[in-house]
């Protein structure tokens, strides 16, 4: 009876194990299938609008038919530029003070938890306080959208610049101090440049993150209709223009929409899959 | 003697011996080019200071921006703050009209932000139902019972999800989901749970509070996975033996070797999810419907504190309302920042300050 | 050519670990001084004293006078201009992982600003072979990458690219430890060959080594120095009981 009772309870454990298993094969399952539905219906249906036109073209007046997004994808590089300029200098110089100066000091502590906030603040509430600092005083342009976006880039930086940092070895540093090397040269000339391909890798990842964003630039850079390189002005941007030709009623503005998104996403996940096949072979390959 | 293990033949001679060493002290000798050179140098002490200290400034900058935001944040929704106070977040007026309560009225000038409050947490709550299990399931799969050659694949595929932006989630949502929701899943919710009164027949268009808590939680899928794979990764391996020397299966293994061990950490990813799907706006604000009022219906629209900034600020009408706008915004930094400080705090306790990169 | 140096009354602690205690002596210029002891005695923290290298670590204090030459290194010059002066290698090889390895030799020059690469190119040729690392090297000078060396080797690298900047002083912390017995004889070789134009002051575990390449011994136990006399004495007639126990190999 109680061999019986045994081999009942063994089971039963061992059904529940299988039905576990297979509950974890099953979310697998559904969550890489979103994905790959996605991106199928996003190749299937924005590659038949991809023509030259798309790439060369601006947008047509409501209601015509054909145009492309050229202005959008030259806004979103100068725009992703300008952020940059002022993301990656900024970052990379919080990370090198978290490594190399701050290491364990309450202000250290404290930058780094600002930067985490940074992080987290909802990208609409980025867009309206930009747009309070910058675009209040003067008027909608592609600099404050610019702006948007480099701060935003800022904490990315700075933390896989400090985490690439902490990684060279102690040696090194001692190495190029015990040559009477001043310390700026020591940071700048070995520790930085030993960590360069972690630092650049975490630009990139920041880069990759920023240039999708939508809702930075509602209220800064706003979106153009024409062409515009002018940071002065109103700037389009493809993340902008996809979203306003995916709300409207006219068809051939959702063609588009899809077209652009296609475009943004492989771009997007080409910078990805770069930045994880550098961290995968090795980035500190020398260092070590 | 003591025993000495060196041979004397080991030895050198002393100092001064006749064999030629030189004498114990150097004569003065003339320093040759490069040191000549290299005392020129001088200290670097300026550029050494300059240096440390604009690496400080860069530092502060970081701080200076927060700052900033709050500054702005509190100083633009000064006006609705005075005029509401904290009624802002739940009192409705009442239509002269119609008797209803009335929440959001710019052409009044009473704001209220209580379904837009209600919206986010209802499609948050939402999300996290769906996206949890599925989360942890993926956790659970990749860390424990895949197979090693699949496991970097499919890692890579989740997080490529969440590398995919908003604004494309949301056409997509838009598009496909959306319509997919309205042809074959709401006519059967009504049908099988009308009766509770969250799925109600008066929304034809598919947007609505489902539409988007779908869509946010295939958004925030990505990140309370990894976490969890971290966290879960973060146990050692010596609770796993115990728990499988006692004869346990795997997944007895798993629920109490690992997932027990990890759980504080699990609901810190959780909350982290949570964190980004209360500040989530653009595929929210494509698929919710945007409607300003609070409806039972799951299946209704509505609207959340992200959605309604990015549709009404650009057209507010007058200073209240774009005041009232901010003063959301200011609550949902607020919000975002203690969920997401809190979350963190959770997963350092497990993952002992291991960096949490999350995306 | 080397100098002197002369230590008076050193002090040392990290934060509250009072590190050396009272270190009187006076190393002779042009000689190898090993300075050998248990671990722990302090030994590698009074080489680091003497570049000013322990100041690196934020809770280092040290009272004292160092004197080498006739510079007072702690109150004459900076601690950046005294490590020009005075060159150290290191336990484990340390060359810069993404230079070359003629960049590794002039690093020390071309790091402090120094731009002729005439010179540049006779300097690393020199050092590299005074560190007899010339003839294995000398084909592919700035395309091999410093850290493809052999342990051997990237320590031999390390000893050039100290000489290269023309030290008074060359201090080596346990220089060979961390290699095989082959390049331990190289570099020990390497030190009876260079003490005749530098001032070589060794930290050494290994006893047969400072009795092979030093002319004086300084014995330090628990932050202090016990005995500092020729290596011949210290090894053969030692003054104090314990240089005796440990020399005997009673501890350590």
């Amino acid at each position: 009876m109680v061999r019986d009772e045994h081999k009942l309870k063994a089971r039963i454990r061992a059904g529940i194990d299988g039905a576990a298993t297979g509950l974890a094969v099953l979310s697998t399952v559904l969550v890489v299938a979103p994905l790959v539905a996605i991106f199928i219906y996003l190749v299937y249906k924005g590659a038949s609008s991809l023509n030259l036109d798309f790439f060369t073209k601006i947008p047509k007046p409501v209601g015509e038919v054909g145009g492309g997004m050229a202005n959008a994808i030259v806004g979103s590089a100068i725009l992703l530029a300008v952020g940059s300029l002022i993301g990656v200098p900024i970052g990379i110089a919080g990370g090198i003070f978290l490594a190399e100066f701050g290491r364990g000091t309450k202000l250290a502590n404290a930058v780094r938890f600002t930067a985490d906030v940074l992080n987290g603040v909802p990208s609409i509430v980025m867009g309206i306080a930009i747009y309070s600092l910058v675009v209040v005083p003067t008027h909608f342009s592609g600099f404050s959208g610019g702006v948007a976006l480099g701060v935003m880039m800022i904490p990315t930086v700075c933390r896989t610049t400090e985490e690439m940092l902490l990684m060279v070895p102690h040696a090194v540093r001692e190495a190029a101090l015990a040559l009477g090397v001043p310390n700026w040269r020591s940071v700048l000339s070995i520790t930085v440049k030993t960590a360069s391909p972690g630092i650049i890798t975490g630009c990139m990842l920041a880069f990759a993150r920023v240039a999708g964003e939508t809702a930075p630039l509602i209220f800064t850079a706003f979106g153009n209709s024409n062409w515009s390189t002018n940071l002065n002005e109103p700037m389009a941007a493809l993340p902008l223009q996809i979203y306003v030709y995916a709300l409207s009623p006219y068809d051939d503005w959702h063609r588009l929409a899809w077209a652009g998104a296609l475009v943004l996403i492989v771009l997007i996940l080409l910078a990805v899959s770069l930045v994880r096949y550098v961290t995968s072979r090795g980035v500190l390959k020398g260092a070590s | 003697m003591p025993e000495i293990h060196i041979s004397q033949s080991q030895l050198l001679p002393e100092p001064g011996a006749p064999d030629g060493t030189a004498p114990a002290t150097a004569a003065l000798q003339e320093d040759s080019a490069i040191r000549k050179f290299l005392l020129s140098r001088g200290n670097s002490a300026i550029a050494d200071r300059g240096f440390h200290w604009l690496m400080v400034l860069c530092a502060l900058s970081i701080f200076g921006i927060v700052v900033l935001i709050a500054v702005e944040l509190v100083l633009r929704s000064h006006l609705a703050w005075e005029k509401f106070g904290l009624d802002f977040f739940y009192k409705a007026s009442i239509d002269a009209y119609t008797g209803l309560p009335q929440y959001w009225d710019p052409v009044n000038g009473h704001f209220s932000a209580l379904p837009f409050v209600y919206g986010t947490l209802v499609s948050s709550f939402l999300a996290l139902l769906l996206a949890v299990p599925l989360a942890i399931g993926v956790a659970v799969y990749l860390t424990e019972m895949c197979p090693g050659s699949l496991r970097a694949p499919l890692a890579f595929i989740t997080e490529l999800l969440a590398a995919i932006p908003s604004v494309i989630y949301g056409l997509w949502a838009v598009f496909v989901l959306v319509p997919l929701l309205r042809e074959h899943f709401n006519p059967w919710a009504i049908k099988l749970f009308g009766w509770t009164g969250f799925f109600s027949n008066d929304n034809p268009t598919g947007l609505g509070f489902v539409s988007a808590g779908i869509i946010l939680a295939i958004m925030i899928l990505p990140i309370i996975s990894s976490l969890t794979r971290e966290v879960m990764s973060a146990v050692p391996h010596s609770q796993r033996e115990a728990v499988l020397a006692l004869g346990a299966t795997r997944w007895e293994m798993i629920r109490m070797g690992v997932l027990r061990n990890a759980r504080i950490g699990i609901v810190g990813a959780v909350i982290l999810g949570l964190g980004r799907a209360l500040g989530e706006t653009m595929a929210v604000t494509m698929v919710i419907g945007n409607s300003p009022e609070i409806r039972r219906s799951l299946l209704s629209n509505g609207s959340s504190m992200a959605s309604v900034i990015a549709n009404e600020f650009a057209e507010a009408s007058g200073d209240l309302h774009l005041s009232a706008l901010m003063e959301i915004g200011l609550a949902l930094f607020i919000v975002t920042i203690i969920v997401n400080a809190f979350a963190r705090l959770l997963v350092w306790a497990v993952t002992r300050g291991a960096p949490a990169r999350v995306n | 050519m080397g100098v002197g140096i002369e230590v008076t009354n050193l002090n040392a602690w990290y934060g509250t670990n009072h590190t050396l205690q009272d270190i009187n002596l006076n190393i002779p210029a042009n000689h190898a001084t090993a300075l050998i002891g248990p671990s722990g005695c302090g030994k590698s923290t009074f080489v680091r004293c003497l570049n000013r290298m322990h100041e690196t670590n934020p809770i280092a204090r040290v009272t004292g006078t160092v004197r080498i030459g006739d510079l007072d290194i702690y109150n004459d010059i900076t601690p950046v201009e005294i490590r020009r002066r005075v060159g150290m290698v290191f336990q484990r090889p340390n060359p810069f992982p993404t230079m070359s390895v003629y960049d590794n030799v002039a690093a020390g020059l071309k790091l402090n600003g120094y731009s002729n690469h005439h010179v540049l190119d006779e300097i690393v040729e020199r050092s590299l072979k005074n560190s007899a690392l010339w003839d294995e090297v000398k084909d592919d000078l700035k395309k091999k990458s410093g850290a493809s060396l052999s342990g051997g080797q990237q320590q031999r690298l390390c000893i050039a690219r100290a000489l290269a900047v023309d030290p008074e002083v060359l201090l080596m912390d346990e220089p060979a430890s961390a290699l095989d017995p082959v390049s331990t004889a190289k570099i020990e070789d390497l030190i009876f060959q260079l003490k005749s134009q530098y001032t070589i002051v060794i930290v050494t575990h290994n006893m047969q080594q400072a009795a092979r390449v030093a002319e004086k011994t300084g014995f330090f136990l628990n932050g202090r120095m016990v005995e500092f006399d020729s290596t011949h004495k210290i090894f053969t007639n030692p003054a104090d009981k314990r240089t005796e126990d440990y020399i005997t190999g009673r501890f350590g």
